[in-house]
């Protein structure tokens, strides 16, 4: 009984062991960027053994290869060097618009003309380009009630796209409701800023 | 020169329409070099304007490269050699809620993450052979050192 528990007990640990050796997985390293509006973010970085947070700028962790994360700090040029052909394939990044009506009706604003210039001449420039158009309201009512109302929003622009030259298609809607305010209010407060709708190009 | 944009516009769409589906997560954005799309036993070539969905496997060849925008607005970039799986993918554009699983297998990729990891931690991961990456914002790389 014994002997056959101490075997099985040997067996595991061998299992165990060939396992560990089989499973050696690649080393991975992490670089963390400075992020485009200066903000750096954060990674968490796991091997299953140690967690590592990168959060400054060109921290990077190594992991794996039977090995402890081993943390380091790299430089711009060292990414430039391994990570070129990798960034130089980022696709460009979303621009943001942000169209206003005229109070309590569907027209644009003057301004808001305009930029649906930059929005038809930032189409014509993308490769593949997608249109997000996003509708928001202020908090005046509930929230289901502006969920529906910024959706509403968001399609009237898109039907007014159309005919300016941008396919169906390409175009998607989505409704924010009140939850992205560009000025926070309290509760049912009337706050044209809000009443909105955005545009990404991608 | 209005009409001639209009036209274009009109003619990209005619060709990127017959993929268009709502289980599209994302797009390809640029490309250069040798780049499929695996999707289950289907091989499918990727050029400007392919729609990706869960579960792709993204691969590239010893000259490939490729870019690749969610819906999100979290934008992915693999250099030469590379395998990216799109483990799980879900985005509400409503509430900003989702969540978003890539396997990087082998290679090197860059990160710029949208609304998904600026909704919630956790909500995006990276794995590779030997970590998980646990995506709090915003941009950066990742290389799995090739096996000698």
């Amino acid at each position: 009984m014994i002997r056959r528990a101490l075997r099985s007990g040997a067996g595991g640990i061998t299992l165990a062991l060939l396992a560990a050796c089989a499973a050696t997985p690649p080393p991975a390293t992490v670089v963390l960027l400075p992020g485009q509006n200066g903000k750096t973010g954060a990674v968490v970085v796991s091997d299953g053994q140690t967690e590592t947070v990168l959060d400054t700028p060109y921290a990077s962790a190594r992991s794996g290869g039977g090995e402890p994360i081993e943390r380091r700090t790299t430089s711009a040029p060292e990414v430039k060097k391994q990570f070129g052909a990798t960034l130089a394939s980022l696709p460009p990044r979303p621009t943001k618009y942000t169209l206003y009506f005229l109070s309590g009706t569907d027209e644009f604003t003057d301004n808001t003309k305009k930029e649906v210039q930059r929005v038809l001449a930032e189409v014509a420039r993308r490769p593949a380009a997608e249109v997000v158009v996003i509708g928001h309201t202020d908090r005046v009512s509930g929230e289901r009630h502006n969920d529906k109302l910024s959706l509403q929003r968001a399609r009237r622009v898109k039907s007014m796209l159309i005919p300016l030259g941008i396919p169906e298609e390409r175009i998607v809607t989505a409704g924010r409701g009140e939850r992205e305010p560009i000025v926070p209010t309290a509760d049912n407060v009337d706050e044209a800023k809000n009443r909105r709708v955005e545009i990404n190009v991608r | 020169m209005r009409f001639l944009s209009v036209t274009f516009l009109a003619f990209a769409a005619l060709l990127a329409a017959p993929l268009a589906s709502a289980a599209d997560i994302g797009q390809v954005k640029v490309t250069s070099g040798a780049v499929h799309i695996q999707r289950g036993a289907e091989r499918l070539p990727a050029t400007v304007g392919t729609r990706v969905r869960v579960s792709d496997t993204v691969v590239t060849g010893g000259d490939g490269s490729v870019g690749i925008t969610f819906t999100d607005n979290t934008l992915l970039s693999t250099g030469p050699n590379s395998v990216l799986v799109l483990e799980r993918y879900a985005f509400d554009s409503t509430t900003h809620a989702g969540k978003f699983d890539a396997r990087l297998n082998r290679g090197s990729l860059a990160v710029v993450s949208g609304k998904i990891a600026k909704q919630s931690h956790d909500a995006m991961v990276v794995k590779t052979p030997s970590s998980l990456l646990g995506v709090r914002g915003t941009e950066f790389l990742v290389k799995v050192e090739s096996p000698e």
